[in-house]
């Protein structure tokens, strides 16, 4: 999920005779040609209303908050009378991925020029219209102002003048010092509708004539249906349709949920089980460790890691299937007339619903409308468009307006999963016990790969973003093996970077405790030498990996003696061009850990909302934790085992600890903030464990 | 299918549904109240808690029927149901906005009324308080912390409220 590398035009468009409209034509990425056309980041009225447009998904990140600050804060806009507007599907905003980190890294720069642009033609405008020099012209809070004859017009007021002008194409943005709106704490848009209960997500929309279904699907992975008796479903009061959806699913409609699910209990459906009838955990492991003899792929290489002679010390980690589970189960809301379709759909890929939609039921892409609504968390899963195709196949089915609802079990058993993974890692190591030499092989399916798209030379395309080096050693290599698996899999927070920093940073604590170094000093040495390590299109700089480090263990205390029973651990990782690094402390408790306190120190360059940022890392460590603690897809006779929250339990308040998160002040580009503290956390958790035990953990999750 | 009536959020309710519906779904489908969530079904995460007679339950694993003529609170009647004027908000929402405790959101309406039971029974709760009280409420977004700092804020608030008004009377 990098971001698109993108050309950019900016264009005039002018809506008739409704205002001022800032354009940008941006290419889709699904694009065939370069079919561009104007997209509207931003609208003024007369009325001095200033609608920006926000082309990401709001999943709990903060999307709806923090990119309107950013156009605001070139713009010169009055935050307090900004209105925000969700966009939908679109070809006008270039991808509309919401995933990979990359919300605010990707429209950084379109949203400043979009409000640069705008601020630089209200200026213009006045100027004219007072016959004055554009120079003496200034913009503040939503109005220009001359201050030689103290004259001010409301930006509503140059509405007219301002959109009979030419867009600039190279528009002068601000310095970081002179932010007024970007880095500030602004309380998020979307809380006061959440907490009153009067947010609509997807599960809550409704429209006159609505029907509800829920699907039974084949448990077993890859199976389909063979037949199915829908008399007893029948006999439930409001259930009016069964049918088969797919090769793999048979849907039952009713005027409400719980009708559809009381039809869904009592339905008898015959499975052809298929090919995986036989599938269980144990030889999916088998397959990644049969994988471990195949040929890999570079992904980094610096020196020759083969060539290197001294000690060797080697270590084999795991990681299990896992499963997002956001609060909101899936659901979509479709309605199907005919020569169209309309879609209400919690989702990270608005487009993509609109193209597999539009293909399953037999439209055109264009005659597939998607509005995106609120989502009760995403975590990746809602990466996936498998909720909205359903909801399209029943209302055609059907011809009326329907959702499609999921339950929690649906959500566990049919999801797309985080992939297992082995990984074998390697050092050669001098006679201080620095490593000279060290190999980190990663094995694991590819997720893009099993959708069809695995990438060229046999990199999965996540990986670029997500396992980078982070240690500048002489001697070092980083490989992939592409396998494979029936198991669907799915980008789940923080994607492949959780493996890879387990397996490394929980490694590199290995090496100091063979050392007998202490395991910060270890990693500070390692980061010592100002590098650049140049990895696909991201350059780590091993400086910002020691200045987080350095930050975590200043506000950790590192050097002052715990309290009796307590002990620490401590991992950095970056990804998503971020730089992050996580100090955990733990007591251990009837041989198992309570965490009470994480440090968590991000360089993520410039911050646009403080706050929000506060909620992403503590959400990710408690998300991190979660997933090294506990979470662990297991498959018995091709079927997902889990069902539910009790037995796959998310962390809950009893073993939350207290987060504290620094940000390294920076004026630099932003990078990526929803998932960089995530895959410190479970090495940090672990190497903590080692600290108080002495007993090294290489398989997750801990708690198995 | 049977006739109940409910007090819902003050008012009086007449539904006509299957007796075993769960609650949840009256209020959701029935009755339009969609600020009640469905996140397990099975009373494990308590996205779905309302009151009945003041107490939360987890309207998902209640059958409607269990509750005829009972008084319900969902998060849109909590505000009312503490005596508050149209548009007020209750002192936890006002403190969940103050904390900047959503994010996503989605779990928080149900968070809200757990927090809302146990300010009615234990005012000026503990840590260990209201971690009892608030760990069957799950949380994806992992806002637990803000959500305990959201009730100290509104416990002392209403404290300080308290304190003003015995004040007053004197």
């Amino acid at each position: 999920m990098s971001p698109l590398s993108r050309r950019e035009f900016v264009a005039a468009g002018v809506a008739a005779g409704a205002g001022l409209v800032i354009g940008f034509y941006l290419p889709h990425k699904n694009s065939s040609a370069e079919v561009f056309s104007p997209n509207a980041y931003l609208r003024i009225t007369p009325d001095n209303k200033v609608t920006i447009v926000v082309a990401r998904s709001e999943m709990g990140q903060g999307v709806r908050t923090a990119l309107p600050m950013i156009l605001a804060e070139e713009l010169e806009a009055d935050w307090k009378q900004i209105e925000i507007e969700q966009a939908g599907a679109s070809t006008l905003f270039g991808d509309q991925t919401t995933g990979g980190s990359a919300s605010i890294r990707t429209t950084w720069d379109p949203m400043r020029k979009a409000g640069a642009a705008a601020r630089e033609m209200l200026i213009s405008a006045a100027a004219l219209t007072w016959n004055v020099a554009r120079s003496s012209c200034t913009a503040e809070s939503s109005h220009i102002k001359h201050a030689a004859t103290n004259r001010s017009l409301g930006y509503g007021e140059l509405v007219g003048k301002a959109a009979t002008l030419p867009i600039p194409t190279d528009v002068p943005l601000k310095q970081s010092k002179d932010y007024k709106i970007v880095g500030q704490r602004l309380p998020r848009v979307d809380s006061p509708a959440k907490v009153k209960g009067e947010a609509i997500f997807g599960i809550d929309f409704r429209m006159p004539g609505m029907k509800f279904a829920v699907l039974s699907r084949c448990p077993t992975i890859g199976g389909k249906v063979s037949g199915f008796d829908d008399k007893d479903s029948k006999k439930i009061s409001g259930v009016s349709y069964v049918g088969k959806i797919g090769d793999a699913a048979v849907a039952v409609v009713a005027d409400s949920v719980w009708g559809a699910m009381e039809g869904r209990r009592v339905l008898n459906v015959a499975w052809d089980d298929g090919p995986n009838k036989d599938l269980n955990t144990a030889a999916v492991m088998a397959s990644l460790k049969q994988g471990a003899s195949k040929k890999s792929a570079s992904l980094y290489s610096a020196g020759d890691a083969a060539k290197a002679s001294g000690r060797r010390i080697s270590a084999e980690y795991t990681l299990p299937f896992m499963a997002h589970a956001p609060m909101e189960p899936g659901n979509c809301t479709a309605h199907y007339q005919g020569t169209k379709c309309e879609l209400w759909a919690p989702t990270q890929v608005p487009q993509d619903c609109r193209d597999s939609v539009a293909q399953a039921i037999g439209l055109d892409p264009d005659q597939v409308k998607v509005n995106v609504t609120l989502m009760g968390g995403g975590f990746g899963r809602r990466l996936e468009h498998d909720y909205a195709v359903e909801a399209g196949l029943v209302s055609k089915a059907i011809n009326a307006p329907v959702k499609v609802i999921w339950t929690r079990e649906d959500d566990m058993r049919f999801s797309t999963y985080r992939p297992a993974s082995l990984h074998q890692l390697g050092a050669v190591v001098d006679s201080s016990g620095f490593p000279v030499a060290l190999t980190h092989r990663i094995i694991a399916p590819s997720i893009s790969g099993q959708k069809g798209q695995p990438g060229p030379n046999g990199v999965d395309p996540d990986l670029p973003d997500e396992a980078g080096p982070v240690y500048g050693i002489a001697n070092y290599s980083l490989e992939y093996v592409m396998t494979e698996t029936p198991v669907p899999l799915g980008w789940m927070r923080s994607v492949y970077a959780l493996q890879a920093a387990f397996a490394l940073e929980s490694f590199v604590d290995e090496l100091a405790v063979a050392a007998g170094k202490d395991p910060l000093q270890y990693r500070l040495k390692l980061l010592a030498k100002d590098q650049d390590l140049a990895y696909f299109t991201t350059t780590w700089k091993t400086a910002r990996m020691r200045g987080v480090l350095q930050l975590a263990a200043e506000k950790a205390g590192w050097d002052k003696p715990l309290p009796a029973g307590r002990y620490r651990g401590v991992a950095c990782f970056g990804c998503f061009a971020s730089y992050m690094a996580e100090v955990v402390e733990i007591t251990m408790e009837n041989d198992q850990p309570h965490v009470h306190r994480v440090l968590a120190v991000v360089d993520c360059g410039q911050v646009v909302n403080p706050s929000i940022l506060e909620q992403q890392i503590q959400g990710g460590i408690v998300y991190g934790l979660a997933n090294a603690l506990r979470a662990k897809i297991t498959i018995e006779k091709g079927r997902v085992v889990q069902g539910n929250f009790d037995d796959y339990a998310p962390l809950r308040m009893n073993e939350t600890p207290a987060v504290e998160v620094y940000a390294v002040p920076s004026a630099e580009v932003p990078t990526g903030i929803g998932e960089p503290s995530v895959p410190p956390l479970a090495p940090a958790l672990c190497n903590a464990i080692y600290a108080a035990t002495k007993k090294r953990i290489r398989a997750l999750p801990i708690l198995s | 299918m049977a006739d109940i009536t409910l007090r819902v959020n003050g008012s009086e309710r007449k539904v006509s549904v299957s007796s075993e519906t769960p609650l949840l779904w009256v209020l959701r489908d029935t009755l339009e109240l969609t600020g009640t969530k469905f996140g397990c079904g099975a009373g494990l995460c308590g996205a779905c808690t309302v009151h009945v007679e003041g107490n939360p339950i987890r309207s998902c694993s209640t059958p409607v029927e269990q509750v005829a003529g009972k008084s319900v609170t969902t998060i849109e009647g909590l505000a009312a149901s503490n005596g508050l004027a149209a548009g007020q908000l209750h002192i936890l929402q006002a403190m969940w906005i103050a904390e900047e405790v959503p994010q996503c959101g989605y779990c928080q309406t149900g968070q809200i009324m757990s927090a809302a039971a146990l300010l009615a029974k234990t005012p000026q709760p503990t840590d260990d308080q209201i971690t009892a009280a608030m760990n069957g409420n799950l949380c994806r977004c992992g806002t637990y912390e803000r959500i305990r700092r959201a009730i100290h804020s509104a416990a002392d608030a209403a404290s300080h409220a308290r304190k003003e008004t015995a004040g007053g009377a004197r």
